[in-house]
């Protein structure tokens, strides 16, 4: 491009003071953001590509300092600009848009107003107009009857809604920049598709630059004209959406394009080397059966009371591996809290190696015989970790409870289930916040099948975990259902997971059971328009061309880069 | 199999106890007020532990000749109606006012940090009830409440300790409350019940811990309130009585000598309270940084 960029980012480098000195947190970025231009910039977790926006608006925390480079905005100089210059430009010309739109709303304040006070404070509405002026913006964020939602608090709204009204805010002062950090990431599937889809039309609409942010690949891919990679502070490659996806240059790049699930790869297909295919067990008794499931949440302020799961029935058996999908509020963590005996079901029977579970209340369920065989692994794993507890100490806890171990005993089982998920042993005296999020994942999953677990439910075990570190979790579960002959039962609200690791594959949705069936099935030909509709939105990342072999028919993948 | 470890690794944690110590140092570096408080904080136990042996004079020996001299060499502090020297009165007191505030803290931290914890893990009717008795106490002025009790049941110290932590439970009671609340549907409880950990166990080794470090802060400023407690009922006359040396009752005899100029028997006092106040005010912080987990690396 021969014009001068909006946005020309020259070897910028900001370190942050720490405990352990001086850490650089990126380390001489150049990138430039053209007029109009979408630029995605991708990496996992500690990439920088946070702080590096930051830096952008200057908003970077104050142990964070700009230590050399240049940020030029339109000709301005960012890096050396007044806070009062700043104080202009933030809102004005460049705005932010944050991963928890709940988190950047007032909880206090209607949404009308919050639209209403940026566009005051930046001189382009009066008081008197600002109201006008914000139900304006909400109707252009596509929100119904906006002149009922002006008054409406954040807490009133859906999280999709919330992230529209941040997005108004963030463009009612028509920036020429918008920075949005993850804006999809909490929310579902199609929610996503939508949010995204209104906030590229709407800055194609204004001859807008945006900068997307994410850890997901495909996202970026679908999304973006131009994607810049990093990795660890540093730029690895800036090319065209369809080229990095052709011909990826830097090897990062190739294995974070490879570790992204999509239609069509294998679990194993995700790793960088390559590893036989996992045997597939074969299919035993029954063993977990619900019948007629009910969960009903009482009558609160006045509603009507709230059927969570509302009469399911499904069978699991001995050795397979079951998916349960749906979205945000489809009752589909009430049940697993139901088949884990965390929660009372209201009504139906939960079956499992032939015994009626569901008749022992869970107060009672922590010191019943089937405790130790029915086990799970958390969403979140920093959260599922006693953050006062080491590894060791977490792992060791149900073998202390429910086996009567004693602790020399203890030590040699851990130090076992360590080696089985792949946990180096000198960790296991670590708290949980010196580990990394895949550290932390393995200590949960250690902490699950410490008891030889029979069913395994696994809820959203990879959602908080960057792709790379998912493609190994992925495969150590593929491998322990193997060798340890568990169920497991995959609570999750990503479909390429989902198909990943399952042999069978339910779709909940407002509680009810709407689709059943093989996975491979379900993926291909889904039956359901819900099903279909998870399907569609499901952004789709080319195939990496490591891939690109006369059989694997990439073709069948376009590249969605004007989507 | 090897990790991508998309973070700076973290250093190996070295044995417990080493780290401790070396996380008490760097706690300690990191923050020179820190590092005063718990300076001054080893004067005071020092002087509530050695002080009487180290004073010069006994705190309750008479002196009919030297009574109401001001400061000088030989009485740092001056003296006070009856001869004795404050100096000496102020470090043995020390003794008697951090008893009672460590036994009223105490007292109050065990109780409160019980009720409030089962309250917030219970939630529903246990916590609307156990909410409203705490508003109770809450409305009782602790004077009143400590002349209540030392009326019924004597005029002791031991009463007056339970006054006063009867008047400081609720804080306790509601911040173990709030901590263990936002805790009980955290993933790793629900592990914990999942490895086979019934409620109160669950309630007691996996979640009171880890709402310890925001009560710590509690402790601390609370230790100040309770020793201006402590002084303020002896200074109206309940508790502690003459002649035993307490910083309290030393500020309410000094003080009728204010008038006619003899400074020094109220203020001494009032400074080692006001400075006792003042270091646990300061400690809450770097207690708070030593006993979370998070800050050590």
């Amino acid at each position: 491009m021969t014009t001068v960029p909006l946005l020309d980012i020259r070897d910028l480098t900001v370190e942050f003071a720490t405990r352990r000195g001086r850490v650089r947190a990126i380390d001489r970025v150049s990138f430039t953001v053209a007029k109009g231009e979408t630029v995605g910039v991708v990496g996992e977790s500690g990439s920088g590509k946070s702080v590096t926006s930051y830096a952008v608006l200057r908003i970077l925390d104050r142990a964070g300092r700009i230590v050399e480079g240049a940020i030029r905005f339109g000709g301005i100089a960012v890096h050396a600009a007044t806070e009062a210059a700043m104080a202009e430009l933030r809102g004005r010309e460049v705005s932010m848009v944050f991963q928890n739109p709940r988190a950047a709303l007032n909880p206090v304040r209607t949404i009308g107003r919050q639209i209403g006070d940026v566009l005051i404070e930046h001189a382009l509405a009066t008081p008197a107009t600002a109201k006008a002026e914000a139900i304006a913006m909400l109707k252009a964020v596509r929100i119904a009857e906006p002149e009922a939602r002006y008054h409406a608090y954040p807490f009133e709204l859906s999280g999709g809604m919330c992230q529209r009204v941040v997005i108004a805010i963030a463009l009612a002062c028509r920036p020429q920049l918008l920075i949005a950090d993850e804006p999809t990431t909490g929310l579902d599937v199609t929610t996503q598709k939508a949010v995204l889809d209104l906030m590229v039309e709407l800055a194609r609409e204004r001859g807008m630059s945006t900068i997307l942010i994410t850890h997901d690949l495909g996202l970026a891919a679908a999304y973006c004209d131009r994607i810049v990679v990093m990795e660890k502070g540093v730029v690895v490659e800036d090319a065209g959406a369809i080229r990095l996806f052709t011909k990826p240059a830097h090897p990062y790049t190739r294995r974070l394009l490879q570790a992204t699930p999509r239609s069509g790869a294998s679990v194993r297909d995700l790793l960088p080397e390559r590893r036989p295919p996992p045997p597939r067990p074969a299919n035993g008794r029954p063993l977990l059966e619900v019948h007629d499931l009910v969960k009903e949440f009482p009558p609160r302020h006045g509603a009507p009371p709230f059927r969570a799961v509302d009469g399911i029935s499904f069978t699991v058996h001995e050795g397979e591996s079951v998916g349960l999908v749906g979205e945000s509020g489809c009752g589909k963590s009430t049940t697993s809290a139901m088949i884990m005996r965390l929660l009372d079901p209201t009504s139906g029977s939960i079956r499992f190696a032939g015994e009626d579970i569901g008749a022992i209340p869970a107060a009672r369920f922590a010191r019943a015989p089937h405790r130790g065989k029915l086990q799970m692994v958390f969403q979140d794993p920093t959260d599922s970790l006693n953050p006062r507890w080491t590894a060791f100490r977490s792992i060791a806890d149900p073998l202390f409870r429910l086996a009567g171990m004693r602790r020399s005993a203890a030590r040699l089982r851990v130090e076992e289930l360590a080696h089985q998920v792949g946990l180096p042993a000198e960790l296991l005296d670590r708290f949980p916040h010196q580990l990394s999020g895949g550290q932390k994942a393995r200590v949960g999953i250690a902490r699950a099948i410490a008891l030889d677990p029979k069913l395994l439910i696994l809820d959203e075990p990879t959602a908080a975990l960057d792709v790379s570190v998912q493609a190994v979790v992925l495969n150590l579960l593929v491998d322990l259902r193997a060798a340890l002959g568990m169920s497991y039962l995959l609570i999750s609200h990503d479909l390429n997971v989902v198909g990943l690791i399952c042999d069978r594959v339910m779709v909940m949705r407002a509680g009810g059971i709407v689709e059943e069936g093989e996975t491979e099935e379900v993926l291909r030909h889904p039956r359901a328009a819900y099903t279909r509709a998870l399907l569609d939105a499901i952004p789709h990342p080319p195939a990496p061309p490591a891939l690109q072999e006369p059989a694997a028919a990439v073709a069948a993948q376009p590249v969605a880069a004007s989507a | 199999m090897d990790m991508p470890s998309p973070t700076a690794v973290p250093p190996p944690a070295a044995m417990p106890k080493d780290s401790f110590l070396r996380h008490f140092r760097y706690v300690v570096a990191s923050n020179p007020v820190t590092a005063v408080a718990f300076a001054l904080f080893l004067v005071i136990v020092g002087a509530a532990v050695f002080g009487p042996l180290l004073v010069p004079y006994d705190p309750l020996a008479t002196n009919a000749a030297r009574a109401l001299q001001p400061p000088s060499w030989d009485h740092w502090f001056g003296t006070d109606q009856l001869g004795r020297d404050v100096f000496s009165r102020v470090v043995v007191a020390t003794r008697l006012d951090l008893t009672i505030s460590v036994a009223a803290v105490a007292l109050s931290f065990v109780f409160g940090s019980m009720i409030g914890s089962l309250a917030g893990y219970y939630g529903g009717w246990t916590d609307r009830v156990v909410g409203r008795c705490l508003d109770t106490i809450m409305a009782f002025p602790l004077f009143v409440l400590a002349m209540g009790i030392v009326a019924a049941a004597g005029n002791t110290i031991e009463n007056v300790i339970y006054a006063t932590a009867i008047i400081n439970l609720p804080f306790y009671a509601r911040m173990a409350r709030a901590e263990v609340n936002v805790r009980r549907h955290a993933g790793f409880v629900q592990a914990a019940k999942l490895s086979g950990n019934g409620d109160l166990r669950v309630l007691a080794v996996h979640i009171f811990p880890n709402a310890l470090p925001p009560m710590m802060v509690q402790i601390s400023l609370n230790m100040g309130w309770a020793i201006l407690n402590a002084a303020g009922l002896s200074f109206i006359g309940l508790g502690v009585r003459p002649p035993t040396p307490e910083w309290g009752i030393m500020v309410a005899e000094g003080a009728n000598f204010i008038v006619s100029g003899e400074w020094w028997l109220a203020l001494f006092p009032g400074a080692a309270l006001m400075l006792a106040v003042f270091t646990f005010n300061l400690l809450g912080d770097g207690l708070r940084d030593l006993v979370d987990p998070a800050r050590r690396t």
